[in-house]
């Protein structure tokens, strides 16, 4: 799968989520696009809802190195092993599979294998992914470090770009969230008002 | 999607009851506010498939919050977003008839509702083909009355079933019953058996009426030259009007009976001594008691015949002052050259339609004396040959029907019993003459008459009391109610009873421009060329 963009590479891996190192820094994916690991006969999709960039080594913090510099720029310039010694990592929550050619908005029997190569959906396989809601409760309902509203909306804006008119795909997730959140108000509205195409 | 736009899906069903009727959750592609109440809606069960009638529109929401702190809809998105799902439009339908998938069932047609379709069936607006399973197809006894609300199907009523029932056409002055009532006419003398004689208060029926826009409308004579006689108490009137009449009738004393003074003791201002000493004057002097009673007499020869009846003085003054009212209509005289009943009843069995207009006599006491004493003498007729007719297994009279107006005047509690048309409206069918009633005071029709009646048609009713005594003794009245109240106050009626498979709410056909005329000759088997070619100058 040349064509298709990769990003990284999964260093670590569970039944509900998995955590990806970028091959460059920085070169992290946006949040709450999705991404797709594993090969031909089994793919997994997630999205994705956190990520860092740290140091190689957990104990040793990066030290500021731009006080003589002109620019940031120029600090990667002077120090190119900066690079080397930093890496972004970014985590995405499992909210689907496929089967050979049967996509199901469901968690896989396996989890990803560690060293799989993550890529980035193409526009085609988002608008696929897309048709069917049955993603937003897996997001609503995973226990993430970030709030739930935020990674929703900023998913489904993010699959909105795929779609010829992204205001009627919002509006349909809307509605299926309207459903899925009949009893919570507040939080409902928290997510209509990011994902309003307006604002 | 290339699905049928006639068959629009609406909603689903999500609770209800046979009694109650059915909830259905409007679907979020579906506006509530496209939705009225009258609308016929048909709903999929798994196994049958259910017509039913929108009784009231509701809205609904999943979180009570909602109302409490209601959304920004000012934002376009949000409301969209919300609209079918966390608020939704509800509708009311009542089923009222059922149609099996089995090819027997099909056959048998339409059935009434004895359950209720299953949780979450589809409910979809009437189709025309919907509409023509229940209602029928025109053809040799229907006739085309209308088109169901909102809908551009043809609404057919079977006119053969109509008149064989008496039926009551209802609604304030203004809704338009009195064009209702032309379709009507036109249809029962295109489609049935039967023939009218149609006794025309305000002139309208016969020969041209005004519309309340003050144009001409075409009456059934000018229609139907060669199906209409049109008879006239007022001659002079008929000629100033250009009318073509058939008949100039005239009454005479000896055909007055006791029975006709009791019916206008209220009319008249005669007191209940009064109506009670006619039935002793016409014992007394037999067929021409009131030629007798009015006679002037000296005042011994008085007091000798009050003496030798038992009657009061004052209670035989006032009863000739009434007496004198009648004697003073132009058309009563005492002795006529010609006999009315016999030259309608001739009519009739020929088959010509009779129209009987009043002319300038518009006031109550000569409708109701002529209308109830023509009645009398032609229903004796039609008993009398109807029991020859089973008797001897001949043919039996052409079916009759008689129109009426104003009819609580004819057939109230305190009256009923003493005309001619409560007899015709409880025994119905059975000497085959039925009654046609129209009137605007559904109210205060004697409740034992209202129940006789067959079919019934109503325009706007705004009156409480009027609602409750139409809607008497139907089955899902509170609901018809809600339609009903909700009619528009021109052109829509609600029509249920023994020839409509269910209630239904209709906006009657046109009726006053040249293309509708054409359309109603162009039908059934009355019309010639010539007379077509006459209508369109």
């Amino acid at each position: 799968m040349p064509e298709k963009e990769r990003v990284g590479e999964v260093i670590e891996a569970s039944t509900t989520a998995f955590t990806a190192q970028c091959y460059e820094l920085y070169e992290i994916p946006p949040l709450g696009s999705l991404v797709k690991t594993g090969d031909s006969s089994a793919q997994l999709y997630a999205i994705v809802y956190n990520a860092a960039t740290t140091s190689l080594e957990p104990g040793r913090r990066p030290i500021a190195r731009g006080k003589d510099e002109t620019s940031e720029e120029a600090i990667y310039s002077s120090s190119p092993q900066l690079t080397k010694l930093l890496r972004s990592e970014f985590g995405a929550v499992v909210v689907g599979h496929k089967e050979g050619d049967k996509l199901y908005h469901h968690l896989p029997p396996q989890p990803a294998r560690i060293h799989s190569f993550v890529y980035q959906c193409t526009p085609a396989e988002v608008m696929e992914f897309g048709q069917s809601f049955g993603f937003l409760n897996i997001l609503l309902n995973a226990n993430l470090p970030v709030p739930a509203e935020e990674l929703v909306s900023a998913s489904l804006r993010q699959m909105s770009r795929a779609h010829k008119d992204p205001r009627a795909f919002l509006v349909a997730a809307g509605k299926e969230l309207a459903i899925l959140l009949s009893g919570n108000l507040n939080q409902l509205n928290a997510i209509l008002g990011r994902l309003n195409p307006l604002s | 999607m290339t699905q049928d736009k006639s068959l629009q899906k609406l909603g689903i069903v999500v609770s209800g009851s046979l009694g109650k009727g059915v909830e259905v959750k409007l679907d979020s592609s579906t506006s509530i506010e496209d939705m009225a109440v009258g609308r016929f809606v048909t709903i999929e069960g798994t196994k049958r498939r259910f017509f039913g009638m929108i009784s009231e529109v509701s809205l609904g929401m999943t979180d009570q919050k909602l109302s409490l702190t209601p959304p920004d809809v000012a934002d376009p998105f949000i409301a969209e977003v919300l609209a079918g799902t966390s608020t939704f439009g509800t509708l009311h339908v009542t089923p009222t008839l059922v149609i099996g998938g089995d090819a027997d069932s099909l056959l048998e047609g339409p059935q009434p509702v004895k359950t209720v379709p299953s949780h979450f069936s589809v409910v979809n607006l009437a189709s025309e083909r919907d509409v023509e399973l229940v209602f029928g197809a025109e053809d040799a006894k229907r006739f085309f009355i209308g088109n169901p609300l909102d809908m551009e199907t043809k609404l057919c009523l079977d006119l053969e079933e109509f008149v064989k029932r008496s039926n009551g056409i209802f609604g304030k002055s203004g809704t338009g019953k009195t064009f209702l009532t032309r379709i009507l006419l036109i249809g029962m003398l295109q489609k049935s058996q039967a023939v009218n004689l149609v006794f025309d208060m305000h002139n309208e029926y016969g020969w041209e009426g005004i519309s309340e826009k003050g144009n001409k409308v075409k009456g059934l004579k000018q229609l139907f030259p060669s199906n209409v006689a049109v008879f006239t108490l007022d001659e002079e009137n008929s000629r100033h009007r250009k009318v073509i009449t058939d008949f100039a009738v005239k009454i005479g004393y000896d055909e007055i009976e006791p029975a006709d003074i009791s019916l206008l003791r209220q009319t008249l201002n005669l007191t209940e001594q009064a109506t009670e000493a006619v039935y002793r004057l016409r014992q007394r002097f037999g067929k021409g008691w009131l030629g007798q009673t009015l006679e002037p007499r000296e005042s011994e020869e008085t007091r000798a015949l009050l003496d030798e009846l038992d009657i009061h003085e004052s209670t035989f003054q006032n009863l000739r002052r009434g007496l004198s009212t009648i004697q003073r209509l132009p058309f009563i005289e005492p002795k006529p050259p010609t006999n009315a009943v016999k030259a309608i009843l001739e009519h009739l069995d020929r088959g010509t339609n009779v129209v009987l207009e009043f002319g300038r006599y518009r006031d109550i006491t000569a409708y109701i004396l002529v209308a109830n004493m023509l009645s009398r003498r032609i229903y004796a007729q039609y008993q009398q040959r109807m029991e020859q007719a089973m008797a001897e297994d001949t043919t039996k009279p052409t079916p009759l029907v008689i129109t009426i107006e104003e009819a609580h005047k004819f057939l109230n509690p305190e009256v009923a019993g003493q005309t001619i048309f409560s007899t015709i409206a409880r025994e119905m069918r059975k000497y085959n003459v039925t009654l046609l009633v129209i009137d605007q005071r559904p109210s205060g029709i004697d409740s034992e008459v209202m129940s006789q009646m067959g079919t019934k048609i109503t325009c706007l009713l705004d009156n409480e009391r009027d609602i409750d005594s139409v809607l008497a003794g139907v089955s899902g009245r509170n609901e018809l109610k809600s339609v009903l109240a909700k009619l528009a106050a021109k052109r829509q009626a609600l029509a249920f009873g023994h020839a409509v498979p269910m209630p239904v709410a209709f906006q009657p056909r046109e009726y006053g421009s040249a293309q509708s005329y054409r359309e109603f000759t162009g039908e059934g088997k009355a019309g010639t060329e010539k007379d077509l070619e006459k209508l369109w100058e």
